[in-house]
């Protein structure tokens, strides 16, 4: 169910709040023991939330889109009263004194919140099996990994635990596990979502957005993140006439033969609906990934120097050795690295001066085998890391706002998505591109 | 500092510190910093 199906449901009295999120925990019961999403289920608090919200329903008071809404919340999300435990044991005995801003806002946009998800330890990772709560799975086949930092986010909305999720993005931590999961996600543009009361991975680069099962839903949960509770979604605009550009060198140079192909065929669709599809080029794209390494692996090196001293057998073993090795980077680099996002920032401002949206895939590959370290794709062997970050980590070096939408499934029926950027700053412009693509991208799932 | 004395001073600083599998991080590190320096808007970096 979707968050606009429940709400015209709950308003038509053909559900409470109640009722669905009852409906929530029991697929948590059944599914989380196989799927390792939930870090904490806060069932008693859910029930008691869901209740009150149907009483002031009844009562005619109507907080808007998210009035009883069962949503998960990543555990790097300071919730007042509980730990935050970032899937980490260096966090062990912490307790949060205080709400983050993206949760006071959802509480005041009268969501129920269901529980904390499972993640990436710190959100250093793109697959959540270094967490200290063991490896979250992919609902579409548990073998695999849910994509990460948000793993346990995606597969909880993916498993219908949560009707949305939470998460945070340094590098595609929102976006890749969307992806990997079959879900919608959203990294607003830069600075919109406030990220106080969020443990850090990259005070420079750190997002906070929704993952969701629509656009529309996406959209109703990024304004409430934004403290606009009431806002509805944009209507979709014509398609004919928006104005596309696929990023094609560097970014479709190296795709797994069925994630090509479900992108190609969405391209397709979306020129036959009537979308102006050129091709543009970011002309510095190969230096994306040095520029984001030192910029990320300062900024996490820093937070947490203290404990890497006093506490380092606290972390996963591949976490500890990515956090060493950020105290290695030059001041001299890390200047570098700044320069270079001043000029990526530049570029794909540029690209976007004559279209409505960039357009490229969210993943090269579908989920990954939980375990695997590289993978084949074509004649070359690449690292897991670098190629699930490979199309999405600029966007968190220029800020731009970018989504996830679902684009069909490889014959494993594993789920591959299409990746729209857009402005700085007009994350709502997106939005109704997105909502206007998303019918044409999406139709081989729905099919 | 030139990459190569900065790896060499890394790895050994790593090795000091009981962390020898920290190696190959960074030489991987090593060839991301190359990249940087390499790129034309780093045009006074040292390689």
């Amino acid at each position: 169910m979707t968050i606009e199906e429940f709400g015209r449901r709950l308003r038509a009295r053909e559900v409470t709040a109640e009722h669905v999120t009852d409906g929530c925990l029991r697929r948590i019961e059944t599914d989380n023991p196989r799927l390792n999403a939930f870090i904490l289920v806060m069932a008693d608090d859910a029930r008691r939330q869901a209740l009150e919200a149907d009483k002031a329903l009844a009562a005619g008071r109507d907080r808007g889109p998210l009035h009883g809404v069962p949503i998960s919340i990543k555990d790097l999300l300071d919730m007042r009263g509980l730990p935050t435990t970032a899937a980490s044991r260096v966090r062990d005995g912490h307790l949060a004194n205080r709400d983050a801003a993206a949760i006071t806002h959802l509480r005041q946009a009268g969501a129920v919140f269901i529980g904390k998800t499972n993640l990436h330890e710190f959100a250093f990772g793109t697959t959540s099996e270094d967490s200290a709560f063991g490896p979250a799975r992919n609902p579409h086949d548990p073998a695999r990994s849910p994509g990460g930092s948000s793993g346990g986010s995606a597969a909880s909305v993916a498993a219908g635990m949560a009707l949305a999720s939470i998460g945070t993005d340094t590098g595609g931590s929102i976006r890749i596990p969307a992806a990997a999961c079959g879900t919608v996600g959203l990294k607003p543009s830069i600075g919109e979502v406030s990220i106080d009361g969020v443990v850090p991975l990259s005070r420079t680069l750190d997002h906070v957005g929704p993952l969701t099962q629509t656009v529309s839903d996406a959209c109703l949960v990024y304004h409430a993140l934004l403290g606009d509770g009431r806002v509805t979604p944009p209507a979709p605009m014509p398609l004919h006439g928006v104005r596309l550009a696929v990023l094609r060198r560097y970014f479709c140079d190296v795709l797994e033969d069925e994630v090509r192909a479900r992108f190609e065929s969405a391209l397709d669709r979306l020129r036959a609906g009537g979308a102006h599809v050129d091709d543009i080029d970011i002309h510095h794209a190969t230096d994306i990934a040095s520029v984001y390494l030192h910029i990320v692996l300062s900024d996490a090196a820093a937070y947490h120097a203290t404990a890497l001293e006093t506490m380092p057998e606290r972390y996963t073993p591949p976490v500890r050795l990515r956090l060493e090795m950020g105290r290695y980077i030059l001041a001299e680099d890390y200047v570098r690295a700044l320069e270079g996002r001043e000029l990526l920032r530049r570029e794909v401002d540029a690209a976007l001066a004559q279209h409505d949206a960039l357009v490229l895939p969210t993943l090269p590959i579908p989920a990954p085998p939980l375990g695997a370290n590289s993978v084949e794709v074509g004649a070359t062997t690449e690292p897991v890391r670098n190629l699930m970050l490979r199309l999405t980590q600029l966007f968190n070096v220029t800020g731009h706002p970018a989504i996830s939408i679902p684009s069909g499934r490889t014959s494993a029926g594993m789920p591959c998505a299409l990746q729209l950027v857009g402005c700085r700053m007009q994350t709502d412009a997106l939005l109704r591109v997105a909502l206007t693509c998303e019918p044409h991208v999406s139709s081989e799932v729905r099919s | 500092m030139t990459i190569d004395a900065w790896l060499q001073a890394a790895i050994a600083d790593a090795e000091r510190r009981g962390l020898p599998e920290l190696r190959p991080a960074l030489e991987a590190l090593a060839r991301a910093t190359t990249a940087l320096r390499a790129a034309d808007f780093n045009d006074h970096a040292d390689t």
